[in-house]
């Protein structure tokens, strides 16, 4: 059986995995860790359809994080909303964090690298600075969000399954994107963007629509954050650790796969929060958020899923190249071998291919 | 006898340095023409400047009877003119087939207007297909694109810009680097290409594959063009000679070829605007 034919299977489990998890760990503590974990989750996947894609990073995530957040805060409190009904709020978050992506995006992307790092991280500061002195944000101490009277033995389900609706749909439309013609070009302006200009790529509407698609899906992501944890102040919704935690669990994973996010964010959002949970000290994660930071950058530098898929390549390769194989398949070898007078170097060619199959 | 691709008076500084001047060229439709040049002549700038990688000063350029000056890159490739790079540029991190779809998009069917449809249709895929056949590396088409060597990598630009069916293409040095088996094999792709119909303007500072391969040679030198004519001709101008070929000349120069090249020594086919002296007066 191949990779291939694995890996909707796998999907398929790992999803069931997850929806059958509240009802198994029903203690609070778990299950609060849990829908944090899923809500960035969703934020990683939505950044990595940008970042991850185009090779413009974006430190200024949290922008439109922060705006999902505070949309709902202001729209629930306009609008007098409360309970399930708050959820739908989460399409206005949608509209606020595209539509504001659609400005900052043609500002920041007429310029690469550093250049475009640094204007995203001005966009950040401005966006925190602005919640900080606006009356409607409730200044420096924030907007609350509506409390809704849930069961307290279930309160966390419906965070828990409209985070994972979301994750599920980004996910989706991050595979959806990466294997069309979209996400082709998106791949090739990261490689070289004016050859791909000069191939007939529309690169400015290729790359903003990117920037927005990500920030839609990342202010989503904001405003159920916002719902759960039921406040905003500006620190916190517009919140520098955000894009770190964001960047290094893509990075962690595998900057511009699909399922490398996800797992990114499984392993470090759950450590982030038992770190502070058990040491309560907040700092602490942080510093090791950095430290591991480096590391992936130093000893992984392509993430976990591109690096284990290739080793997982070169074992079956070496494997396959061992005596002893069936007859049928070393008459193919041996074929193979003629035809090219290299069977190493073909060897080693399936063995990368492979790999590159695998990681996405 | 029509004009596919003219760049008319076209002039381009960097700062102090007057990389073309008044440079004026023309590629006859249909025929593989041959732009040679000392280095830094500005051959690889007017390339830039036709092909909208550069803004001109001054002067048009035109293609067939539209005027494309100072249009984008992807504008250029739109109406019908691909181009290689000196310093060969394709797509490391996609595999060969991708490198190939990326332009394919381009040359879209009526699917080319859903952008989340998978990347590369049946017909575009068989088309790459082909054209990586026809170059000899179609065994790699899965291959990431950062495995080729530097040869292959050559003949995989060449391809994918082939594969939108450009009018004329532009090559910038595409037998730089690559070892002689595989220069007379592009040199023999590019041959049919241009039976079939595709137009070619080369730059190459390999004597033997321009000469062998051109019809029209056109000669630059301190952003000027110096000459212009069949290479038999250009082999014997003086002033070519001068800018450039001498050494080369005296190396490869076969007694008969005099007589029967240029009774008048002129340049036959000097573009007509003004035949520059200039040359020696340098530019920067």
């Amino acid at each position: 059986m191949t990779d291939r034919a694995w890996r909707p299977a796998g999907a398929l489990a790992f999803l069931v995995v997850l929806a059958v998890f509240p009802q198994v760990f029903t203690n609070a503590t778990v299950s609060t860790i849990a829908v944090d974990t899923l809500i960035f989750a969703a934020a990683a996947v939505a950044w990595n359809i940008f970042s991850g894609y185009t090779g413009y990073i974006s430190l200024g995530h949290a922008v439109f994080f922060g705006a999902g957040a505070y949309t709902v805060g202001i729209a629930a409190r306009a609008w007098h909303t409360n309970g399930d009904a708050v959820f739908v709020l989460l399409v206005p978050a949608a509209a606020v964090a595209g539509g504001l992506a659609v400005p900052l995006g043609l500002i920041a992307l007429r310029v690469r690298r550093h250049t475009f790092v640094v204007i995203t991280i001005a966009f950040f500061f401005i966006a925190q600075l602005t919640a900080t002195n606006l009356s409607v944000t409730g200044g420096s101490s924030g907007i609350l969000a509506p409390s809704p009277n849930w069961e307290a033995a279930t309160f966390n389900d419906p965070f828990y399954y409209v985070a994972l609706g979301l994750l599920v749909l980004v996910t989706a439309g991050s595979w959806l994107i990466r294997r069309s013609r979209f996400g082709l070009q998106l791949r090739a302006i990261r490689d070289d963007e004016d050859r791909a200009a000069g191939l007939g790529v529309r690169t400015m509407p290729v790359k903003l629509t990117a920037f927005v698609i990500s920030a839609v899906v990342t202010g989503v992501a904001g405003g159920l954050w916002f719902f759960f944890i039921g406040q905003a102040i500006p620190q916190f919704a517009f919140d520098p650790l955000f894009d770190l935690s964001v960047v290094v669990m893509a990075f962690f994973g595998g900057l511009g796969t699909i399922s490398g996010p996800v797992l990114g964010a499984l392993v470090i959002e759950p450590a982030q929060q038992w770190l502070t949970l058990q040491y309560s000290n907040e700092y602490l994660s942080e510093i090791l958020l950095g430290a591991l930071f480096l590391l992936v950058i130093i000893g992984l530098p392509r993430g976990v899923i591109p690096t284990a898929a290739e080793l997982v390549a070169k074992f079956r390769a070496r494997r396959q190249a061992v005596p002893g194989a069936a007859a049928g398949d070393m008459a193919a070898g041996a074929a193979a071998g003629a035809a090219d007078g290299d069977a190493d170097g073909e060897e080693a060619r399936a063995a990368r291919e492979a790999a590159r199959e695998a990681g996405r | 006898m029509t004009a596919i691709l003219r760049a008319d008076g076209v002039s381009k500084a960097f700062g102090g340095v007057q990389a073309l001047r008044d440079c004026t060229l023309e590629v006859e439709q249909g025929s593989i023409t041959g732009l040679i040049g000392p280095n830094g002549s500005g051959k690889t700038t007017l390339f830039n400047t036709m092909t909208g990688y550069e803004r001109v000063d001054a002067g048009d350029v035109w293609l067939g009877d539209r005027k494309i000056t100072n249009l984008s890159p992807q504008r250029v490739f739109a109406l019908g003119m691909g181009r290689t790079f000196q310093l060969t540029r394709i797509f490391p991190r996609l595999t060969v087939m991708e490198n190939m779809l990326v332009a394919a998009q381009h040359a879209g069917s009526g699917r080319a207007r859903n952008p989340l449809a998978r990347a590369g249709g049946r017909a575009d895929r068989r088309r790459a297909a082909e054209l990586l056949e026809f170059a000899g590396i179609a065994r790699h088409a899965d291959a990431l694109a950062d495995t080729l060597s530097y040869g292959q990598r050559k003949l995989l630009e060449l391809s994918y810009v082939l594969v939108a069916a450009p009018a004329i293409v532009l090559l910038d040095e595409p037998a730089g680097g690559v070892n002689p088996s595989l220069i007379h094999h592009l040199s023999d792709r590019i041959r049919e290409l241009n039976a079939a119909g595709t137009t070619f303007l080369i730059v190459e500072h390999n004597m033997d594959f321009v000469m062998g391969l051109c019809a029209q040679v056109t000669v630059l030198d301190y952003g000027t063009v110096v000459a212009s004519g069949p290479p038999q001709i250009i082999r014997t101008d003086p002033r070519v000679l001068d800018a450039y070929l001498g050494v080369t000349e005296e190396e490869n120069e076969e007694p008969g070829e005099h007589p029967a090249g240029a009774p008048g020594g002129g340049p036959a086919g000097e573009p007509g605007q003004e035949p520059e002296e200039d040359h020696d007066v340098p530019g920067r």
